[in-house]
């Protein structure tokens, strides 16, 4: 089958900067691939191409079989969703209303939301557990719901990709939990998921493979357990961890040595 | 939301067009020559319904001041309010901070120094009355353009450097304004009177000059009212749901000039009328630019025609330039805004 998302070749500067460096890389439908590496390694770069935000200096990206340089961002975002680590709300407008926005790629410019845009935001409101805040004012809401907000506004585009950067970032615990969990059920419903994730232990537990990346080149691909070592990490992070294996789910998770 | 929206539609405007209709007909009964309200209806319908075709119809001078004097006032200001209203949401929307208006980020004072020009040397050049109007709008352009520029940083426009940048370029726009008023002792008085803010001595000529320029800028605003809702969520996540924002904010900035050209043309600065109104409606309907730009618009009409009509009969039968009352009024209000909000505009 077609993957969703091909990246080939890709390779991105800030002024002369190199940040990302001849990256490759596959995700298949349905899949779920966490991005993880040191801050600064080019992880968010990369989705930001991938969203069209902004121009690599060369390679092609393909979603969904077409080149994205090319297509409108209207074409692009009934295809591609974007999850920010924040995001800006100077205006009051109502949870559901913020949803609502989502539907603008399938809306043309002097129509109005219909009876279906409205169940396609209920059911991602509702996948997201926030439906009962849609009429909440989202600058009045906590940073675990208000996320959940921006992620039921990401699935009523109805895409067939989701990006996310670092979703949980400052969030606690409790709130990380539920995201991720959100995740691991969108997955399982065939949305096809590439996040960046500061967390190994979680990325660890919940991805299907894990991409590895140092300053703007990819280190390594695979399952968690290959990807999750001592060895990888010493040299990505540089620090030193001890790997064990979860009793009960047999992912691998990190131990600070100290 | 869909049928909440239609609901709005449906109940808020219909019933604000009704508002704005009882205005006017008010607003035409009032002034130094009191006309009873039966009257002005009265030759209302022989004006239209019941036109019989025979010649000269309405020349009693009752007649002359509804329909000569007061009504074309009072649709300038209809149509000034609404244009200031309008213009203030969209600056809002555009600088995604609820305390930008276009006299504050200076853009008014954009239009006024493209309006002076024409008004002191336009004569000169022959041109037709027409240059006033699209003068003040290049200089609303230019002064949008210049102030959003400044006042960016990382795809943001901050309170503070909007503030500062709007002062900074309105600052340097009146300075030479002035310098030319100076220069120009011999015509002072009109363009002091000018600047001031007011309607006094306006006629239907006014009224068709600005009305092609305030509808474009209009129609310009609502087709991109969607944009400017996902606008305000930040540049880059307007990209992601999949709108071209360069070309939305190329739009509404000429929407703007457009509109606050077109006010002050016609009116010479009055302020406030663009923060206060959408600030207020927003407060009842929400920030939904599909139904907050129209309902801004009728109730800045409303509001414009209101403090002209005080304009003209506080002191009759002198008259306070109306941009006198809407500074009266705006700045207790603005400095409220920044003293109980001031946390959540940073």
């Amino acid at each position: 089958m077609k993957p969703i998302l091909e990246v080939k070749d890709l390779s991105i500067e800030y002024g002369n900067r190199s940040v990302v460096s001849q990256m490759e890389l596959s995700l298949k439908n349905g899949n779920f691939l966490a991005i993880v590496g040191p801050n600064g390694s080019g992880k968010t770069t990369l989705l930001r191409a991938i969203s069209k935000v902004l121009k690599p200096k060369t390679g092609v990206i393909y979603v969904d079989g077409s080149d994205i340089a090319p297509l409108s961002r209207r074409s692009l975002a009934r295809k591609v969703a974007v999850v920010p680590q924040e995001s800006l709300t100077a205006f009051s407008f109502t949870a559901l209303q913020v949803v609502m926005m989502g539907r603008t790629p399938h809306l043309s410019r002097w129509q109005t939301e219909g009876a279906l845009d409205y169940d396609i935001a209920k059911d991602a409101m509702q996948m997201a557990n926030c439906w009962h805040l849609r009429d909440r004012p989202i600058n009045e809401l906590s940073g675990g719901e208000k996320q959940r907000v921006i992620i039921a506004q990401a699935l009523a585009q109805e895409p067939k990709l989701i990006l996310l950067d670092e979703p949980t970032l400052h969030l606690d615990i409790g709130q990380q939990f539920e995201i991720m969990e959100l995740l691991k059920r969108l997955s399982a419903d065939g949305l096809s998921i590439l996040a960046v994730l500061h967390d190994l232990n979680i990325a660890a537990y919940y991805a299907d493979h894990l991409m590895l990346v140092k300053e703007g080149r990819i280190e390594a691909v695979g399952s968690p357990q290959e990807i999750v070592t001592e060895n990888n990490i010493r040299r990505v992070f540089g620090i030193t961890v001890e790997v064990k294996k979860h009793s009960l789910t047999g992912k691998p998770y990190i131990v600070f040595v100290v | 939301m869909a049928s909440a929206l239609k609901l709005k539609n449906g109940v808020v405007l219909p019933l604000l067009g009704l508002m704005l209709i009882v205005t006017i007909i008010i607003a035409s009964s009032v002034g130094a020559v009191s006309i009873p309200l039966a009257t002005i209806l009265g030759s209302a319908w022989s004006k239209t319904v019941g036109f019989t075709g025979s010649h000269v119809v309405g020349t009693g001078t009752k007649d002359f001041i509804i329909w000569q004097i007061r009504l074309p006032r009072v649709v300038l200001s209809m149509l000034v309010g609404a244009s200031l209203a309008v213009a203030g949401v969209v600056t809002q929307g555009l600088f995604k901070n609820p305390m930008a208006d276009p006299y504050i980020v200076g853009v008014s004072f954009g239009g006024g120094l493209g309006a002076t020009v024409a008004l002191l040397y336009g004569a000169a050049l022959g041109f037709g009355e027409f240059l006033v109007p699209v003068a003040a709008l290049l200089g609303a352009l230019g002064a949008t353009f210049l102030v959003y520029n400044l006042a960016r940083t990382g795809g943001r426009v901050p309170v503070s450097t909007l503030i500062l940048s709007g002062i900074a370029v309105g600052s340097f726009f009146s300075a030479i304004i002035s310098l030319l008023m100076t220069v120009h002792g011999e015509d002072l008085q009109s363009v002091v009177f000018w600047l001031m803010g007011g309607m006094a001595a306006r006629s239907w000529r006014h009224v068709g000059m600005v009305i092609p320029f305030i509808a474009v800028g209009f129609a310009l605003a609502m087709a991109f009212s969607r944009e400017l809702n996902v606008m305000v969520m930040g540049d880059e996540r307007a990209y992601q749901l999949g709108v071209d924002i360069e070309r939305a904010k190329k739009v509404l900035i000429v929407a703007v000039s457009l509109l606050a050209g077109a006010a002050v043309s016609v009116s010479g600065l009055i302020g406030f009328v663009g923060l206060i109104i959408p600030h207020v409606v927003r407060l009842v309907i929400g920030p939904d630019h599909r139904i907050l730009l129209p309902c801004s618009a009728l109730v800045g009409a409303i509001f414009l025609i209101f403090t002209d009509t005080l304009a003209r009969t506080i002191l009759a039968p002198a008259e306070i330039p109306v941009g006198i009352i809407t500074a009266l009024f705006g700045t207790p209000f603005f400095m409220y805004l920044l003293r109980t909000k001031r946390n959540s505009l940073a």
